[in-house]
């Protein structure tokens, strides 16, 4: 998350800073947080965050922007982080998303770690704001114990302060922690909390200062699959005779409390519910409409097991692992399918063709540590740029494929820390020329044209010494 | 969907084949342009006859997948994908410490690499040409690429030894006979698919020196020589085969200066060639095996000297007295030679494989290991009725059309056919060495009788009695028809109902072997299918979830011990070190593995800790039914592990002479380590409705132990369909 952010963020940054904030610190205490409750969902091994912040300028300027502040071990773990406000009344109520970026403070305490958001307008002295904020954290539940056995459901720890980090005064704020079941081996107690049913409820806290900080963990039982694709490459070779191969490579890993002793298949088998609760053997892969020719395979052959449906909408791979994935037992395979062109290959109205193809993983609730995105644009193209909603790392390569004589053009797209959020179009854009189309055929056409050429002059011919 | 039209395919184009023929001679009444049409069809048969050899081979990719098979193919690939990635001077110095652990393997000594390097040159040269291909696809389509390289050399050969006619038969023949398919298909990558074109080459490049005496030609058959020695070991057949039929060339009076200049050549280049393939070395002065080519070399130098003493001492006499001298101190100084080169082990003696050829029961008294293979059991007649089918009946009939017409060519293909016969005859995977004889002795059968009767029928205004020459050289017809000789009508009937009944038998022939190959030989044996209770197809594919839960989930350097048929398959694709291998080099390795099964768990214990061993790995196919498991192989651990060490005897294991494995079973079969680790908490499971738990549908038994504990393995993994186990071993127990 910290490289690619840094670097969309590097320009602009330093022009917001100057313009803007002559006196960050100022603004800071001219703003306090009214009313503020949040929600963390602990359901899946992502954690999801929903914060609703009420805003208020009492300072006398107008304020521009609000900081969200982090610790830094969360930052690490941060993969999205949007930020929205709400427009009109009750029934007309529109959302509209706001600009989210890292920002530095030079005196943070204990090294946290700021977002700003900007808004819309100003906030005016005196006026009062909603944000919903929605953030994500990955790899934040850590399992404990760190190993069991097959019978063993699989408990983690989650940290974080039962008060919201923040740089400014909170007035009243309220935290609810939502736990896949009801089984929760301990909490940290803040007075006041309750636990009912699945969630837990932190406060209400009145009047906290900035920068209050109360660690809280909350230990419990979460069997979801932490199915985490430690690296995956998807390579989308675009061909102009009209279909689009994609190929993506994954290495899949259970990230969740390693398997200790003994794998019984016994007992996986007769006791499902009971035995390997917290392995899992399906995952859920959603494809575009319209696939063709999927296959599902790895470096030793094709992996018998999977299913597609195919739908208007959307197709659903439901794939099937060689065996069960259990705590950090991994697995690599490959995915591949081709897509008609039309439904994604455009024209721009300047000559260019686009590409436009949707970032992340097709796979349902997985968490990506690391996605490299490559467009093999066709042989003869130019001047390829990519257009990306977030911040990415881009250069290019080339790549030899099929009576390929000058290599295509690929366009690298690298994020680390992706979630299924991230499943936002893309565009690539590039000059082609149709004309480079039929270079192939008539290499090939060539080709056996002078092989006949030859062998008739061959029979032509005599070669016999003696005459 | 290709599968589907197949069979149509095949009988489109063998029915063809001889349909062609007839048009061929028809043609020749023809003037001028007749040549070229001749041409033109005899071309686009060898061509359909090319991609039907290829088409016939994809049945198990379209069925499975494009996937190598069984186990050797799996170190051919293994070592292919290092050669294509490394280079072929790494592969040449490659030394393998994944397998036979702790000893490792030199794999660039110790292998033929003809098969490697064919397969990677056609890669490199696929990429050069700018197809991205994967070296997978290169290595499970080699096979059937060179069998239809097979099929033209069929034809020339045919060509070479009889007419054009039986070289397009033979090349019919041969492009779907299921001896060769056998060992041909796609996904089979082993020597055997290449070697079997090299071996027809070299006797191809061979006859063909010998026919026209050309140095050349001798030096291309030298050159064919190398690269079947580079591809497989059966070059030794060939190096025997070729002496002995000089010999016969010989001692028949057929000795020419043509068979001095090609013998010669090809012996003396062919042998400094093979020198350099390491496997081989200096076999070919050193080794019992080799000697006859030798002997047979000094022979024709006698022979030659012979001759021209002859020319020049114009005494009978005096030659007669020579002669005697001669050859007397030929023979003794060549005994000696070979005496003293035995004593003193500078020539070694025969191995026990070249015993077990020559006497089919060697194997089974000595090497219990050689005899533990099925494919090298002696052949019962059904797999000659199998793989060959009419052309077991053809054989005989086109050695009579030979022995009719003797040449240096057909005495060269009915000694080939007849020493290859009987190899075939002593173990079961010698069938394809003879395929290429059989094939081309049965069409000259098919082509000659053929031939006969065609022409019978087209004689129209010939004269009675040359019609019944003809007819009296028909094979078969021949007796039938010698009484018709005087009324043409009936005899054209005849002939005519001989030629249906021979195209019914042809088309028999592809009709058998279509089946065959779809049903016998394209099977992966990775991945195993069955038909389920509602006719749909069930994929077991437990190996490949097994080697692949070893790749993923256990440390790079583990080492894994299970019976060697599994070795090549473990090191291929779960890339793990093994114990031992299907490279089946050291016995006593083996045994050692076959003991450590066979012995109590905590002897064995003592074993596998000497060994590092960190899993180990058992087939069992008491789930699924799967017979050629573990515990069905254990006899021959438990006999290969007493040859080695007579701790383990054979009788314990037996109750009564009889291996079982119920309740009736011996104590010691029961505690044994295969045992246990074979039905370990088998007990608990019900396999079938209406059984008691633990019941082994391999066996059809309820298995003698269900209460089995384990004290220094446990379970790792078990695969879905239990066809594969694999336990840890558990580290050494604490002291205090």
């Amino acid at each position: 998350m910290e490289t690619p952010l840094r670097l969309r963020a590097a320009v602009p940054f330093s022009i917001f800073a100057a313009l803007l904030f002559i006196l960050p610190s100022c603004s800071a205490q001219d703003i306090q947080v009214v009313n503020a409750e949040r929600r963390i969902d602990l359901t899946s091994h992502i954690v999801k965050v929903f914060l609703t912040l009420k805003v208020e300028n009492t300072g006398a300027s107008p304020a521009s922007e609000i900081l969200l502040a982090f610790p830094p071990t969360q930052v690490d773990h941060l993969a999205v982080v949007k930020a929205q406000v709400a427009i009109g009344k009750r029934k007309k109520k529109t959302y509209i998303l706001l600009d989210v970026n890292p920002k530095e403070l030079p005196d943070a305490p204990n090294g946290t770690k700021y977002l700003s958001i900007s808004l819309l307008n100003p906030l005016a002295a005196g006026e009062a704001v909603t944000l919903e904020v929605l953030y994500m954290l990955t790899h934040s539940l850590e399992p404990f114990p760190v190993e069991i056995s097959q019978s063993e459901p699989q408990l983690v720890y989650y940290r974080d302060s039962a008060l919201i980090l923040s740089p400014y005064h909170i007035k009243q704020q309220i935290t609810f922690v939502k736990t896949p079941t009801t089984k929760v081996e301990s909490f940290t107690v803040v007075d006041p909390t309750h636990r009912a049913g699945t969630e837990l409820k932190y406060g209400p806290y009145n009047d906290r200062p900035p920068y209050s900080y109360s660690p809280m963990i909350v230990h419990f039982e979460n069997n979801s699959p932490f199915a985490v694709v430690e690296e995956l490459v998807r390579e989308v070779e675009i061909s102009h005779w009209g279909s689009l191969q994609i190929t993506e490579q994954y290495k899949l890993a259970h990230a969740g409390a390693r398997h200790k002793g003994v794998f019984s298949r016994v007992e996986y088998q007769s006791r499902p519910g009971y035995s390997g609760v917290s392995s899992f053997r399906h995952l859920l892969a959603r494809l575009p409409p319209r696939v063709h020719s999927v296959y599902y395979r790895d470096e030793i052959g094709n992996i018998s097991s999977s299913r597609l449906r195919l739908g208007t909408l959307k197709s659903e791979l439901e794939i099937e692992p060689r065996y069960p994935l259990f705590g950090g037992w991994k697995a690599t395979f490959v995915i591949g399918y081709g897509l008609p062109l039309e439904d994604f290959l455009f024209e721009s109205p300047d000559g260019r063709r686009y590409l436009n193809f949707s970032y992340g993983c097709p796979l349902v609730e997985t968490v990506v540590d690391k996605l490299t995105i490559k467009v093999v644009l066709p042989e003869g193209s130019k001047g390829p740029s990519a257009v990306v909603p977030f911040p990415v790392n881009q250069y290019l390569e080339k790549k030899f494929s099929y009576l390929d004589v000058v290599g295509r053009t690929v366009v690298v797209l690298e994020k680390k820390n992706v979630v299924p959020e991230h499943n936002i179009p893309f565009q690539v854009y590039y000059h082609f020329n149709p004309i480079f189309m039929l270079a192939e055929p008539l290499m090939l056409t060539s080709v056996f044209f002078l092989l006949f050429v030859t062998w008739v002059a061959y029979l032509h011919m005599d070669l016999s010494l003696r005459k | 969907m290709v599968g589907k039209s197949e069979p149509s395919t095949n009988g489109a184009a063998a029915a063809k084949s001889p349909d062609l023929l007839t048009s061929y001679f028809s043609f020749r009444a023809l003037k001028l342009k007749t040549k070229q049409q001749e041409l033109l069809i005899r071309v686009s048969i060898l061509c359909l006859v090319y991609v039907l050899a290829f088409a016939t081979r994809l049945f198990s990719v379209l069925r499975y997948e494009s996937m190598i098979h069984e186990f050797d193919p799996y170190f051919n690939y293994r070592t292919t994908l290092f050669l294509t990635e490394k280079g072929f001077y790494e592969f040449w110095n490659w030394f393998d410490s994944e397998s036979w652990y702790p000893l490792g393997r030199i794999i660039g000594g110790t292998l033929y690499p003809g098969l490697m390097v064919t397969a990677a040159a056609m890669y490199w040269g696929l990429r050069f040409l700018r197809f991205a291909v994967h070296i997978r696809e290169v290595c499970v389509l080699t096979a059937p690429f060179f069998a239809s390289n097979t099929t033209v050399l069929a034809y020339f050969f045919g060509k070479e030894i009889w007419d054009t006619g039986a070289g397009l038969v033979a090349a019919a023949l041969i492009a779907i006979c299921p001896g060769y398919i056998s060992r041909s298909v796609a996904g089979s990558y082993d020597n055997e698919g290449v070697a079997i074109f090299a071996l027809l080459l070299t006797f191809y490049l061979f006859v063909k020196a010998v026919n026209t005496g050309s140095l050349a030609w001798g030096l291309a058959s030298a050159l064919g020589y190398f690269y079947m020695v580079s591809a497989w070991g059966g070059y030794v057949f060939i190096i025997n085969l070729i002496p002995l039929y000089v010999l016969v060339l010989l001692i028949t009076g057929r000795y020419s200066m043509r068979l001095y200049v090609a013998y010669n050549c090809m012996y003396i280049l062919g042998m400094l060639l093979a020198m350099q393939i390491r496997f081989v070395g200096f076999q070919h002065v050193q080794s019992g095996e080799h000697m006859a080519a030798m002997g047979v070399f000094f022979l024709m130098q006698v022979f030659y000297f012979l001759d021209w003493l002859k020319h020049l001492l114009s005494d009978a006499k005096l030659f007669q007295a020579f002669l005697r001298m001669t050859v007397t101190s030929a023979v003794g100084v060549g005994a000696v030679a070979l005496g003293v080169g035995t004593a003193s082990g500078y020539i070694s003696p025969w191995t026990g494989r070249f015993y077990s050829l020559l006497d089919p029961t060697y194997a089974k008294d000595h090497i219990p290991i050689i005899a533990s293979v099925s494919e090298h059991q002696p052949t019962a007649w059904s797999s000659f009725m199998f793989d060959f089918q009419i052309l077991l009946f053809l054989f005989p009939a086109g050695l009579y059309f030979c022995f009719k017409r003797l040449s240096d060519a057909t005495i060269f293909i009915v000694m080939y056919g007849l020493t290859s016969m009987y190899f075939a005859g002593v173990m079961v995977r010698l069938i394809l060495v003879a395929t290429p004889a059989v094939c081309l002795i049965s069409a000259i059968a098919v082509s000659a009788t053929i031939k006969n009767l065609t022409l019978l029928l087209r004689a129209k205004t010939k004269a009675p009695q040359s019609v019944s020459g003809k007819g009296g050289s028909s094979g078969k017809a021949s007796s039938k028809q010698g009484s018709l000789d005087q009324s043409q009508p009936f005899q054209k009937n005849g002939a005519t109902a001989l030629l249906f009944g021979a195209f019914y038998l042809l088309s028999k022939y592809v009709t058998h072997c279509t089946w065959v190959t779809s049903e016998a030989y394209s099977s992966p044996s990775i991945v195993l299918a069955a038909r389920g209770a509602h006719g749909n197809r069930v994929i077991f594919d437990d190996y490949r979830e097994a080697y692949f839960w070893l790749r993923q989930n256990t440390p790079p350097d583990a080492k894994v011990m299970s019976w060697w048929d599994y070795g090549y398959q473990i090191t291929a694709m779960g890339n793990r070190t093994v114990i031992v291998d299907n490279n089946t080099w050291n016995n006593t390795h083996i045994a050692t593995v076959g003991r450590a099964m066979s012995s109590y768990e905590d002897e064995a214990y003592e074993i596998m800790k000497s060994l590092d061993v960190d899993y180990v790995l058992v087939v069992f196919g008491g789930v699924t039914g799967y017979s050629s498991d573990d515990i069905n192989k254990f006899l021959w651990m438990v006999r290969i592990g007493g040859g080695v060490f007579p701790v383990i005897k054979e009788p314990d294991y037996l109750v009564n002479g009889e291996y079982r494995v119920d309740k009736g079973a011996a104590p010691k079969m029961l505690n044994c380590l295969m045992y246990k680790l074979s039905y370990y908490r088998f007990g608990e499971l019900t396999t079938e409705y209406g059984k008691p738990p633990g019941y082994d549908r391999a066996r059809g038994v309820e298995i003698g132990n269900k209460d089995i504990k384990l004290e220094y393995l446990e379970e790792a993994f078990t695969t879905s369909n239990w066809i594969v186990r694999i336990y840890k071993v558990k580290p050494p127990n604490n002291r205090w």
